[in-house]
């Protein structure tokens, strides 16, 4: 029983990591250059704060995943682990959504203030950061699916003594 | 229980003040003859999608939070697997919280701020009030999703306490993390 928890865990981490990275990476590689009416424009991450706030949460979640994956199975942190997977969780769940308003905007424009969809002038930018919010919405998924597997996990024994 | 209480009032708080965010300017656009033409435009919250997405989240955390107020005034007792239920549904409602109040957040820093590589204007130096009543919203359900992380932490530990009974050890040594 213990096994087959501990290689879903692991497997849900792994995921997850692999997420996060894909998000990071993406989304930091992610620049293109347009010309509009003898304008160069460029699209980079590090203009909209909100992106550089996702970019800066994946790599912590990241990284986070990368140490609980190396210190499991060790009783003293596991009320630690928990914690800590309850904040990174909500971490990410903050960041995709900031994101995702801000890429909205982007796509669709926001007529009642005059903002002006950027995605005709750079599809490229535009696409690379779809595939980015994807797999970052995946990351946020797949922590909250852990969370609630570890609660449930760690309650087994106790399902079976209560009345 | 107090927590709930707070984290309930904080959010309402903002679904209410966010909801009535309505502020309409009138601009001198042009002049035709001698009399000034004039337009009105209006900024209301549901003109931004993360803004109605913000509403909606915090009014189902507050419906969340009044049921489970409710259920403790009524003496609806939370045994077997409805106990691990309370603090899933926690969990769940402190993510869905968080994730309105950053996209709010966001997009109202974009609006202070505008974003001059994408040549969008920033707005709130025409619209104040409505900036103001945003932001306002914005804080109190932050301090709503602070609650929330703390009535989740609550319920959980509540679920991991080991039960008095006289034959079973205490589970909470039991707990590894796989």
């Amino acid at each position: 029983m213990a096994k087959i928890r501990k290689a879903v865990t692991v497997t849900l981490r792994l995921l997850a990591l692999a997420a996060t990275v894909v998000a990071v990476v993406i989304m930091a590689t992610s620049k293109e250059t347009a010309h509009v009416l003898n304008l160069t424009f460029t699209a980079k991450f590090t203009h909209t704060p909100a992106f550089k706030y996702y970019v800066v949460v994946e790599a912590i979640a990241g990284f986070y995943t990368v140490l609980a994956l190396l210190l499991a199975s060790k009783s003293l942190l596991s009320r630690l682990t928990l914690i800590l997977d309850l904040v990174v969780a909500m971490l990410l769940t903050s960041s995709i959504a900031a994101a995702l308003a801000i890429a909205q905007v982007g796509k669709q424009g926001n007529s009642h203030a005059g903002w002006l969809p950027i995605c005709g002038q750079v599809p490229r930018y535009c696409d690379k950061l779809v595939v980015s919010l994807v797999a970052g919405f995946v990351a946020a998924l797949v922590y909250l699916l852990l969370l609630v597997y570890t609660l449930r996990a760690a309650l087994h024994p106790v399902f079976a003594i209560k009345p | 229980m107090a927590l709930r209480v707070a984290a309930l009032l904080a959010t309402a708080a903002a679904t209410i003040v966010m909801a009535l965010n309505k502020e309409t300017r009138t601009f001198v656009v042009g002049t035709v003859g001698t009399t000034p033409v004039t337009a009105s435009v209006t900024a209301k919250f549901q003109h931004t999608p993360a803004n109605v997405f913000f509403v909606i989240a915090n009014a189902m955390a507050s419906n969340h939070n009044l049921m489970m107020i409710g259920s403790d005034l009524f003496g609806l007792e939370f045994k077997g697997f409805k106990l691990p239920l309370v603090a899933v549904l926690d969990m769940l409602n402190a993510a869905l919280l968080s994730a309105g109040v950053h996209g709010a957040a966001f997009m109202a820093q974009l609006a202070k701020n505008g974003n001059s590589h994408a040549r969008w204007n920033e707005i709130c130096d025409n619209f104040q009030g409505y900036c103001n009543r945003g932001g306002v919203a914005i804080l109190a359900a932050y301090v709503g999703l602070l609650l929330t992380l703390g009535i989740t932490v609550v319920s959980i530990v509540k679920l991991l306490k080991p039960k008095p009974k006289p034959q079973s050890q205490p589970l909470a040594s039991e707990i590894e993390v796989p």
